[in-house]
């Protein structure tokens, strides 16, 4: 295992009062489908893993067709990528010993199992002392699976209806002694009412996200979805870089709610390079869970992830990874917060610029017209103080680091309003433009 | 010694083979995706503005990106129906690809060339034509001169309506592109299944072996046709100005390489051992070059000025130097030496003069050379355009046209390497054609 380098920090992390030894744990999914799998992946050096998810015997039955589905980029790079692989499909036993040899030969690890049952309390309180006697360190409700297994009740047909969430928490609470871990499905309008049934019916954290709803393309040769098993196909869970977006809003919504904060969340969705983990981590996830980088590369992407998070903490004068943890929380807020008087314009670097005229033909063309492309006859991209409104669009699609950048305005005037630089925060609640505004 | 050492077959058949394959392989599809995605999409792109036909390469690339290859094709044809050629034989490292913002980037261009190769083939190769004809107009315009331009003309004309007769002064049509450049630049026969792609648009009609002052004279053309565009190129071969150059073992560049074009067999040519090219433009790299490739032991260039000025690019000499070609700069040649044929060339050593042309500083050296290529330029064959020299305006000795290509004739265009101010690239002469055609098209639309 890597050990970190010169002035790193340890990265030896608590979940729910489970130690692993950094907060990298491989989420409930092909990756932890097996003792071989597992055994791997903790060579490699990862803190923990969920178990893929157990259900009743007898197993589940795959497609033997295509699982699995990506959106690359053109020099092939998984951007997204989608399943519609069911739980396990192997024999319950099976699964159960291996997992308690796993634990046995791996203390210090974290072993937590994904679990997901129908809607009946005895079921729940047949299964869950079978899996605890495993010796696993928590239990992980998969409440969050879009396909499959959501047409026979459970899954993600779970996650959507907060009463059921809170009632088969409540049950396996009720015969549970380890931790009870919720995953949640972002197939919802919000989060907020999930991970409340969740608390309410005493879980002791939430895990999100699980897949998105999708459907990757189709072939254009045949014009049927793609992928197909024989010609046809079904929506399968959406992941990967793409989605971290929308985990990070999730997290972040359950961190900041008066009715959800202090829930501990085991962050998940895209986490690919330890960049990702740090936006995860800040916005009040306590560790996080990784599939599509391991099912794209390989458990070798551990390294990366536990020396950049290491080296990162370092140089932020952090002690741990709990320093980390929530740092972002605060920043994030209502839209109606935001401060109306701050005032950004962009600032093109002249001597960066490659002269390829995306900002401007962006800003000519969907924006606002703010920036040049000829200057005293000369090819030449200058921002237009007058007409600027300082979006963002150029940064986005700048193709040069560090090229176009954003200056805070703190003094003199705002060249496109006329007005001087108000130093004074003023929201939208109290704006003269807003009928319900408050006095200021 | 009573025979020049000139000999074919210095190399093993497939050694030769090896040495004549593609210069450039086409990229896989692989290999285009990862090059069109380093494509930045620029906006009024520089590369564009920097390719003679103006090619709109970020949309070609876009299209290659998204894998709707015809539609690449198209962007390039429609502006350049010599794109594949172009994207052989174009020094991009001088034009497209200098201009992309790569280079300020990363020092390394989008490869635009090879992507718009990867563009052209699947086409030519199925023969898809891409232009239907408009209506017809009726009207009829010879062009003399099957090269670029002529082409390049002939096929804009007869998308727009018009009927066209091309006067070949050779057999096979293609210019430049059939009898002059490397044979490692347009493998498999490109030159002649691109000309049969252009001609299949369809009203067009060749008649090869009619030269200007042979078998007709441009006053007929003129009364014949609604219109005339020249395309005659450079036939004529500059000359040294040296006594003896008529030497056997003295030879003209182009004719070499024409011959070369031309061999069935590369193995039965015959080769110097040793090789003196005298030149510094694109036909002394490429002379030098594949007498190289053929097995000619000791191959030099000598240059009458810095190697900065030489015509050809710094890829092209680059490509001579890594080819085991000598290039020698500030020497130009003043004796031709030999009895039965040429032994030896005498050099004087050169600066820049006064008047920045070079002089010689009365040093001298010699070369001991078996074959001694003359590849000083070209110019006009006014003696075989018979009455059109006397009534053409002439400038700097080409045919004096205006921006639309107009010579100083009523109903007469002209374009290629005949005409004054030109790159004497096949891009600039496609691009001539298609002006002409452009401007032919609304002279004839307009009642003449």
């Amino acid at each position: 295992m890597n050990k970190p380098g010169n002035g790193a920090i340890e990265l030896a992390s608590e979940f729910l009062g489970i130690r692993s030894p950094n907060p990298f744990w491989l989420a409930s999914a092909p990756p932890t489908d097996k003792a071989y799998n597992v055994n791997r992946a903790f060579e490699a050096g990862w803190g923990g893993v969920v178990w893929k998810t157990l259900g009743e015997d007898p197993p589940i039955v795959n497609v033997s067709g295509p699982r699995y589905g990506a959106i690359h980029s053109n020099d092939r790079r998984v951007i997204g990528f989608n399943n519609v692989e069911l739980i396990t499909d192997r024999p319950l036993r099976s699964n159960l010993d291996e997992i308690r040899q796993v634990k046995r030969d791996w203390p210090d690890r974290a072993v937590v199992v994904s679990v997901m049952l129908p809607m009946n309390r005895e079921v729940w309180a047949k299964y869950v002392p079978m899996i605890e006697d495993t010796g696993a360190d928590a239990l992980e409700l998969n409440f969050g699976c879009p396909h499959g297994m959501s047409e026979r009740g459970m899954g993600s047909a779970v996650g959507q209806v907060p009463e059921y969430i809170q009632q088969a928490t409540e049950w396996c609470k009720s015969v549970a002694r380890v931790p009870v871990v919720i995953k949640l499905t972002p197939n919802v309008t919000s989060i907020l009412g999930p991970a409340k049934a969740a608390k309410e019916g005493g879980a002791d954290a939430v895990s999100l996200i699980n897949t998105v709803n999708s459907i990757m393309r189709v072939d254009y040769d045949t014009l049927t979805m793609y992928p197909a098993t024989d010609g046809m196909g079904s929506h399968g869970g959406y992941c990967g870089p793409a989605v971290k977006p929308i985990a990070l809003h999730m997290v972040a919504e359950i961190a900041r709610n008066p009715a959800t904060r202090g829930l501990p969340i085991s962050g998940i969705g895209g986490v690919t390079d330890w960049r990702d983990a740090v936006d995860f981590l800040a916005l009040g996830a306590s560790n996080v869970q990784v599939c599509t980088a391991a099912m794209v590369y390989g458990f070798r992407i551990i390294d990366d992830l536990t020396s950049g998070l290491s080296h990162f903490l370092r140089d932020k004068g952090m002690k741990s990874v709990k320093d980390l943890i929530g740092r972002a929380v605060p920043s994030v807020t209502d839209w109606q917060y935001l401060n109306l008087n701050y005032v950004v314009k962009a600032r093109i670097n002249q001597d960066l610029c490659i002269q390829c005229g995306r900002c401007h033909i962006v800003c000519e063309d969907a924006s606002h017209q703010a920036i040049t492309h000829t200057v005293d006859g000369q090819r030449r991209f200058e921002v237009i103080d007058e007409e600027c409104v300082g979006c963002n669009l150029c940064v986005s699609v700048c193709p040069v680091v560090d090229c176009i950048t954003m200056e805070h305005l703190t003094s003199g005037f705002d060249a496109r309003t006329g007005r001087p630089i108000d130093d004074r925060k003023a929201d939208w609640t109290t704006h003269p433009s807003n009928p319900m505004r408050r006095p200021a | 010694m009573n025979t020049p050492d000139i000999a074919p077959g210095r190399l093993a058949a497939d050694e030769i083979e090896k040495n004549f394959a593609d210069l450039h392989p086409p990229l896989s599809k692989s290999q285009a995706l990862i090059a069109a995605d380093r494509c930045y999409f620029c906006f009024a792109a520089p590369c564009t503005a920097a390719c003679p036909t103006g090619i709109d390469i970020p949309r070609f690339i876009q299209s290659i990106r998204s894998g709707d290859i015809e539609g690449a094709a198209y962007a390039i044809l429609s502006e350049n129906i010599m794109g594949g050629m172009c994207a052989r034989v174009c020094p991009t490292e001088v034009l497209c690809e200098e201009a992309c913002v790569r280079n300020t980037h990363e020092e390394k261009p989008v490869d635009i060339g090879l992507l718009q190769r990867y563009a052209i083939d699947p086409v030519i190769d199925a023969g898809t034509q891409l232009f239907p004809r408009v209506e017809a107009s009726g009207k009829r315009v010879a062009v003399v001169g099957g090269g670029p331009a002529g082409l390049s003309c002939a096929h804009r004309l007869a998308w727009l309506g018009h009927e066209v007769t091309i006067f070949s002064r050779d057999g096979k049509l293609g210019g430049l592109n059939e009898y002059g450049i490397a044979a490692y630049k347009t493998v498999d026969d490109f030159a002649q299944r691109e000309v049969a792609y252009i001609l299949a648009i369809g009203g067009i009609e060749v008649r090869t072996g009619a030269g200007l002052g042979r078998d007709l004279s441009l006053a007929k053309l003129c009364r014949e046709f609604d219109a005339v565009f020249l395309a005659v190129g450079l036939a004529g071969v500059n000359r040294l100005g040296l006594e003896s150059e008529d030497l056997p073992g003295v030879i003209d560049a182009v004719r070499y390489i024409a011959e070369l074009r031309q061999a069935p067999d590369k193995a039965q040519l015959p080769v110097g051992r040793r090789v003196v090219v005298i030149g510094g433009g694109m036909t002394a790299i490429d002379v030098a070059v594949q007498c190289k490739r053929l097995g000619a032991e000791d191959v030099t260039i000598v240059y009458r000025r810095a190697r900065e000025q030489m015509g050809a690019s710094r890829f092209e000499q680059d490509l001579a130097q890594t080819s085991g070609v000598r290039i020698r700069d500030w020497a130009r040649p003043v004796r031709l030496v030999g009895k039965e044929f040429v032994t030896r060339v005498e050099f004087e050593h050169t600066r820049e003069g006064p008047d920045r042309k070079p002089e010689g500083t009365g040093e001298t050296f010699a070369m001991n050379a078996d074959v001694v290529f003359k590849a000083i330029g070209q110019e006009i064959a006014w003696n075989e355009l018979g009455a059109a020299s006397a009534i053409l305006r002439v400038a700097d000795g080409r045919i004096a046209v205006d921006a639309r290509r107009k010579t100083s004739l009523d109903n007469v265009w002209a374009g290629g390497d005949c005409v004054a101010g030109g790159k004497d690239l096949t891009v600039t002469a496609v691009q001539d054609g298609k002006l002409a055609a452009q401007a032919i098209d609304e002279y004839l639309k307009s009642g003449g």
